[in-house]
């Protein structure tokens, strides 16, 4: 599958901006402000292409906070929070969907 | 193990420091993304989902006692505590900060390892057989060659900006443990009707979106002309490979557009050329790399000495001796396998507490050395016989002697949609949730040799194709559905898998293994026909005829 940085915009539903922090690959989505937060509650959704491909430039405009920035699926709960809207943006909100190998060796 | 040089040592503390400014620019601002990125990938950083990671060669599989242990001090230092070994050699690390990257790669660099030419489209980390120099199958040790070819292609100029990435393996036993017939190059080492030692040169293998068997274009190669006839490949490759569509950028492309006769013949007409000239070893360089690999000094010790006999009474150790411990060319040692898929665990991971442990036994039980398989497996290629109760005692203890070598629970799978950013799909826990479903060492041993292969896309790192099962992980509408193909091999006998039938959704897929495995004991012709044989002689028919009945 092409990475989403590289498939043709559509927007049909609400969708935030997503990247990798530049320091540490952290997963951080842009806010309001134009700045990065790595909490999803705090990114900007919009719903129309215009204000996503805006919410892009603005990320792209400097590359020293944040790499490979793209459009992502998000969904409003009721309460209006924000979940990712696909199992890819799930999986980097959430971490993997597994036990991490444990640092420490089995209880012998 | 092969004892690298100032030269080495030197050379590697140099990329360090260029790749520390590299990243100190990158975070000051002085480089943008598009420019550092490909200075990255030259030394096998990538920025996957969630981090970056970091991919380490261990050249032909080969690693000493503090190279693994430098690995566990990465992991714990700079990683998460564990690391991830890969189906071409590799290790890798997960979760590895932009700003720790230098100091990590320099930690390694001290004991000779490194990212370089993990990435890009260059010639990558020459694999063989993780069995090599301690089997008695073989007619030399394959790592010799494949130094020389590593030698040769670090920072070759002429094949640093190749159409695609390329990768060779090499086999000089007739069990091919390498899967060479899959490579841009695979290497048969044997010996002719003289007794001379040359390879048989496979082109044009392959997994991925369009997989191939390699196909043989010289039965037979002098061992002293193996470089310039690689590099009268590459030159092919180089002048004919595409470079416009990158799906059709792999020399199996090449190869397979104008046919292996026409491909052989061009080699050939190129290699006239250079025959002769700079590139042909002589007995003098074959001699020096030779040196520098250094044996065990073995013991003339007795074969199946009473320790180890008497030990066999423990059913445990027993099950253990009969799936993990193979035969040695030396009498009274012993090869064994480190399985690293225990029950329920991510394939091909170990902690940096197992990989301390592993150094310490290799240090105690087998010369300081460890090996790596493509089956994401480790190895201790030289043990003696009579430490095998006791190195399966500490194995044990460390969650590391899982019976389970080559059998259904033994996966391979690549990072999926948990790690990668190319995935489609996860991999990691369906192969999970496969083991669990076949926990039940009894029933796993009657099963008999089966090899589950998963990939989380069609790039196949995890080698679906080449599975006796492979699972593909495709996207339909957003949702995770998998490709089932029964049939493939990855060894001497390579042959790709045929599509069994419609994909399935994520939680079938244990079910339906299951119901795989069920037909085959219903089909086979006795408890000695493999998996794999009974699909090549009935086809996937009556396995799809049984499964998809149920589901
Ligand atoms: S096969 Fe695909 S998902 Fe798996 S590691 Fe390779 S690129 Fe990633």
């Amino acid at each position: 599958m092409a990475a989403p940085q590289q498939q043709k915009l559509k927007v049909n539903g609400p969708v935030a901006v997503t990247a990798n922090r530049l320091a540490d690959g952290a997963v951080v989505w842009r806010t309001a402000a134009g700045g990065w937060s790595t909490a999803l509650g705090d990114a900007a959704v919009v719903t129309t292409a215009p204000e996503a491909i805006a919410l892009l430039e603005g990320a792209h405009k400097r590359d020293t906070d944040a790499v490979g920035a793209y459009v992502a699926p998000v969904i409003l709960g009721d309460n209006g929070a924000v979940l990712p809207g696909n199992l890819r943006e799930r999986i980097r909100v959430n971490g993997v969907t597994f036990e991490l190998p444990a640092s420490t060796l089995p209880a012998a | 193990m092969y004892v690298y040089d100032e030269f080495d040592r030197a050379f590697l503390a140099e990329r360090v420091a260029d790749f520390r400014d590299q990243v100190e620019r990158r975070l000051s601002g002085a480089l943008t993304e598009d420019e550092f990125k490909p200075l990255r990938l030259m030394n096998g950083v990538y920025l996957q989902l969630h981090a970056y990671m970091l991919r380490v060669a261990i050249p032909y599989g080969t690693l000493s006692s503090d190279q693994l242990r430098r690995m566990a001090h990465v992991a714990r230092v700079y990683d998460r505590g564990y690391g991830h070994f890969t189906t071409r050699q590799n290790i890798q690390f997960n979760w590895i900060k932009l700003e720790d990257l230098p100091q990590a790669m320099a930690d390694l660099g001290e004991v000779g390892v490194h990212g370089i030419q993990t990435s890009g489209n260059c010639i990558r980390n020459v694999t063989t057989d993780q069995w090599a120099g301690a089997t008695p199958e073989e007619f030399d040790d394959p790592r010799i060659w494949a130094e020389i070819l590593r030698q040769y292609s670090t920072f070759h100029p002429e094949f640093t900006y190749l159409p695609r990435k390329f990768k060779i393996a090499i086999t000089a036993a007739p069990k091919d443990r390498a899967a060479t017939k899959v490579h841009d190059v695979g290497l048969r080492l044997h010996r002719n009707e003289d007794g001379e030692l040359g390879f048989e040169v496979l082109v044009g293998g392959g997994l991925g979106r369009t997989p191939f068997v390699g196909k043989s274009i010289r039965p037979f190669l002098p061992v002293r002309d193996i470089l310039s006839y690689i590099e009268a490949i590459m030159r092919v490759y180089n002048q004919f490979g595409r470079r416009d569509n990158i799906y059709k950028a792999r020399i199996k492309i090449l190869v397979h557009e104008i046919g292996a006769e026409a491909f052989a013949e061009a080699v050939e007409a190129e290699w006239a050329n250079i025959r002769d000239g700079a590139l042909q070893l002589t007995d003098e360089i074959i001699d020096d790399i030779r040196a520098r690999f250094l044996y065990p000094d073995f013991a003339a010790v007795e074969d199946q000495p009473a320790e180890m006999t008497a030990a066999l009474e423990d059913p445990r150790f027993a099950t253990w001796y009969r799936n993990s411990v193979h035969r040695h060319k030396v009498p009274g040692y012993s090869i064994v396998t480190i399985s690293l898929k225990p029950v329920g665990a991510p394939p091909g991971d170990a902690t940096a507490d197992q990989m301390d442990v592993v150094a310490d036994l290799a240090d105690a039980y087998a010369f300081h050395e460890i090996r790596v398989g493509h089956e994401q497996n480790l190895c201790l290629p030289n043990v003696a016989q009579k430490d095998l109760p006791e190195l399966w005692r500490q194995l044990d203890a460390a969650g590391l002697a899982t019976p389970n070598v080559n059998h259904v629970s033994d996966i391979i799978a690549c990072p999926g949609l948990d790690y990668c950013a190319l995935a489609n799909a996860r991999a990691i826990p369906v192969a999970q949730e496969i083991s669990k479903r076949f926990a039940d060492l009894d029933r796993s041993r009657s099963i008999g040799r089966l090899h589950v292969n998963i990939s989380g896309c069609i790039n196949a790192c995890g080698h679906h194709h080449v599975g006796h099962i492979g699972i593909l992980g495709v996207e339909k509408n957003g949702q995770e559905f998998y490709q089932i193909t029964l049939g493939g091999r990855a060894d001497e006998h390579a042959q790709l898998g045929t599509l069994l039938g419609p994909a399935v959704s994520y939680d079938q897929v244990p079910g339906l293994i299951e119901d795989i495995v069920d037909a085959y004991l219903e089909l086979r012709a006795s408890p000695k026909e493999l998996f794999v044989d009974t699909v090549h002689r009935l086809g996937v028919e009556p396995f799809k005829e049984r499964v998809y009945a149920t589901h």
